[in-house]
């Protein structure tokens, strides 16, 4: 399934959710933030929240900024 | 010792700080110079920036907030690098989320890339959509009397203008606004950028800024721990100094050791 993820294109393979796509990225249990074709999905809802094809999906962190 | 002995307190939307020094988290050389510098500075309140994740970059690399943790810091979220106010306000509640229903974010809209000189519209214009959507709102304007009182007016929690362009090191270059700016002022007003060395800090402290915001000046020294260390001591010099009252200025001298009793 190819979808959207930070702006690039993206093989999400057979993730069906938002949460198996956050541990094939390595992000599980990490400090990040995700959109979802704009809207923000809470940590809570990521294993609930499916995915399909053309999603635009946001991970961010907080990194060093003044 | 000083400002436990003061006992005075910045209070930022209900909540007491120790320290008047805010501190961003920005160019350092690694994580570990970021965590000394930050706690060499003694501040309570440490700005940090929202970015899209490196994908498929080594997920296992420390985080910063594993540095700076949430535990022992007010993280302040940044929208730096926010153009408009829909990015800005995007980037506020990506950061909500991402500090589990935090809410005192840093609001910054720029206006270009050369001067990093904000963008008042968009400001207003992002500030008033955060405060409606309960956000509590720190806000960088530039040194305009009636655009900070507007901003405090809207709800803004403390109002920051700059004292020179961001990362400049050029200093307060006009005072002058900023004490009109702070007459009138209700909520704290914090000097954000601008500061380049200790004596800066100082000065912006002497006049009776409630705080100061910087991140270059600490970063980009020689050596940033050591620098962090100048500006703690310079932040609480400055506000014992105006706590104090400065001597009036006079044209001439006024001898400081009695004049009877001199010899010959």
């Amino acid at each position: 399934m190819q979808i959207q993820v930070n702006g690039e294109p993206f093989d999400a393979g057979k993730c069906a959710t938002l949460g198996e796509l956050v541990n094939q990225l390595g992000l599980a249990g990490k400090r990040i933030a995700i959109e979802l074709n704009m809207e923000i999905v809470p940590r809570s809802e990521h294993e609930s929240t499916p995915l399909k094809e053309g999603d635009s999906v946001e991970v961010v962190h907080a990194i060093g900024g003044g | 010792m000083s400002e436990q002995h003061l006992n005075d307190p910045l209070v930022i939307a209900g909540k007491a700080y120790q320290s008047r020094l805010l501190v961003g988290t920005g160019k350092y050389k690694d994580l570990q110079e970021t965590g000394e510098a930050i706690a060499a500075s003694g501040a309570e309140i440490v700005t940090v920036a929202v970015r899209r994740t490196n994908i498929g970059q080594n997920p296992d690399e420390p985080n910063l907030l594993d540095v700076v943790s949430p535990e022992k810091y007010t993280i302040l979220p940044n929208t730096a690098g926010c153009y408009t106010a829909q990015d800005a306000v995007r980037t506020c509640r990506l950061a909500r989320e991402l500090l589990d229903g935090h809410d005192l974010v840093k609001l910054e809209v720029l206006g270009d890339q050369k001067t990093l000189y904000p963008n008042i519209v968009e400001t207003l214009s992002a500030a008033e959509t955060l405060i409606k959507d309960g956000f509590k709102v720190m806000v960088y304007t530039n040194d305009d009397p009636i655009v900070a009182k507007q901003l405090e007016e809207m709800g803004c929690v403390a109002v920051m203008p700059l004292g020179s362009l961001i990362g400049s090191g050029l200093g307060i270059l006009n005072p002058h606004n900023i004490r009109l700016i702070m007459e009138e002022a209700n909520v704290p007003i914090i000097v954000d950028a601008g500061v380049g060395t200790a004596s800066d800090a100082a000065v912006a402290m002497e006049m009776g800024c409630a705080g100061v915001l910087m991140n270059t000046a600490i970063a980009a020294a020689n050596k940033p721990v050591l620098m962090a260390s100048a500006m703690r001591k310079a932040i609480e010099a400055g506000r014992e100094a105006y706590l104090a009252g400065r001597m009036p200025r006079k044209a001439y001298a006024s001898a400081s050791s009695p004049l009877a009793g001199v010899i010959g």
